[in-house]
């Protein structure tokens, strides 16, 4: 295979993409566990009950919602951005991945990771 | 029982479910889904909303390791992440129109026969062929490390696998479940990618296909704190412990680790497609 003479090679994406894999569920882990704190305080003792599907509270399903309940300090909505972050994390990897392969000069790839991300945010956006 | 207990139980099973899903490229939905639902008694709903969490922590905890040490081939991942994200789309545009239990009984038997074929072969079997036109023009080949330094294979079959790839994503949109073992099966078995490799691309892979699908279950008001959080927090720990076994552990030990796995999830699948419960 011809060397296409970028700078970047595949070991660097390698170490870059595990750098951001592991940025991104240490951050997600550290809200996580902040909120988990303050939850286990406020409602440890009440009872375990999700037998039946209520749903959960309409004010934690939206992501200004979210962010909302968080920076407010309610201890579910800390949770639940943790769990955004997390769930973005993947998302980020794969964009960040775009840019890494025009780093390497490879538009195969390029092209392949635009048409993954684009799947990927249609699908996060679009079915319902 | 109250949540402080059920947070430290539901953490411990989900430590677990993180390391052998980890391992196995499965991610650990198989072990968080019936913990929650047959041993709390968990709403189906919430168990798939905590399943969830757990896919994208599980894939994005040990990938983390996985890529740095040069296990998982990222070219291979984004390549047939195109398959398995558009198959999702289309099963969910079909979902309505076929008949999910006949599906999830014959995708039961498919991953019984599966297991039987995994738990037959010993090691790897390495692509001898004259080298793949496309495997060479679109960078497929790689390497990956083993206790006698690094290891390169060859890859074959790429169009056999995608195509594959594009049903395990048809799949886990119509089932919910087992796509992580389409995929480790395809990689595997038909395109002759290293098992370690198979396993550490798929449990790379899965995290994208479940966080595309991740809004959906927000908005429905599936994912509940009480339950993501034990599931996320126990399930990094053990899909981190889990990244550090596969540089150690035999690829014989993990191939039957494996082979049982995806029996249980074939028995599991026809149980519910004969009980109507998918």
């Amino acid at each position: 295979m011809r060397d296409l003479g970028g700078q970047w090679s595949d070991r660097n994406v390698e170490r870059v993409v595990g750098t951001l894999l592991r940025t991104g569920v240490l951050l997600a882990a550290a809200v996580v566990i902040v909120g988990a704190i303050m939850f286990l305080f406020e409602h440890g003792t009440d009872r375990f009950d999700f037998h039946e599907f209520h749903g959960i509270r309409p004010e934690i399903c939206t992501l200004g919602g979210i962010v909302h309940q968080a920076f407010t300090l309610h201890s579910r909505g800390i949770i639940q951005l943790g769990l955004l972050l997390l769930i973005a994390t993947p998302v980020a990897r794969v964009l960040f991945s775009v840019f890494a392969f025009a780093l390497e000069n490879d538009r195969v790839y390029v092209a392949i990771t635009i048409v993954v991300l684009t799947i990927l945010l249609f699908s996060l956006t679009h079915i319902s | 029982m109250n949540l402080f207990e059920s947070t430290l139980i539901i953490w411990a099973g989900a430590v677990a479910a993180g390391f052998v899903g980890a391992l196995t490229g499965l991610g650990g939905g198989f072990i968080v889904v019936p913990l929650l639902t047959l041993l709390l008694g968990v709403d189906i709903r919430y168990a798939i909303g905590a399943s969830l969490v757990s896919v994208i922590a599980t894939s994005s905890g040990a990938a983390a390791a996985f890529v740095r040490e040069g296990f998982s081939n990222i070219r291979i991942g984004m390549l047939l992440e195109i398959a398995t994200t558009t198959g999702a789309i289309i099963a969910a545009s079909l979902a309505p129109f076929v008949p999910t239990s006949i599906i999830g009984i014959i995708f039961g038997l498919v991953l019984l026969q599966s297991a039987y074929l995994s738990s037959r072969k010993q090691a790897d079997h390495p692509y001898a062929g004259p080298p793949d036109k496309w495997a060479e023009r679109l960078r497929l080949n790689g390497s990956y490390p083993t206790a006698e330094g690094p290891r390169s294979y060859q890859i074959a079959n790429i169009f056999g696998g995608f195509v594959l790839m594009w049903f395990a994503g048809i799949l886990s949109g119509l089932l919910g479940i087992g796509s992580g073992a389409v995929k480790v099966l395809a990689m595997d078995q038909v395109m002759h990618v290293p098992f370690k490799v198979s396993t550490a691309t798929s449990n790379f892979m899965i995290g994208v296909t479940a966080a595309a699908s991740a809004g959906i279950y927000l908005s429905r008001g599936y994912i509940e704190p009480a339950l993501a959080m034990p599931v996320m927090l126990g399930v990094l720990v053990g899909s981190m412990a889990g990244a550090k076994i596969l540089f150690k552990i035999r690829t014989k030990l993990l191939r039957k680790i494996f082979a049982v796995i995806i029996l249980l999830l074939g028995l599991q699948l026809i149980y519910k497609g004969i009980m109507g419960g998918i």
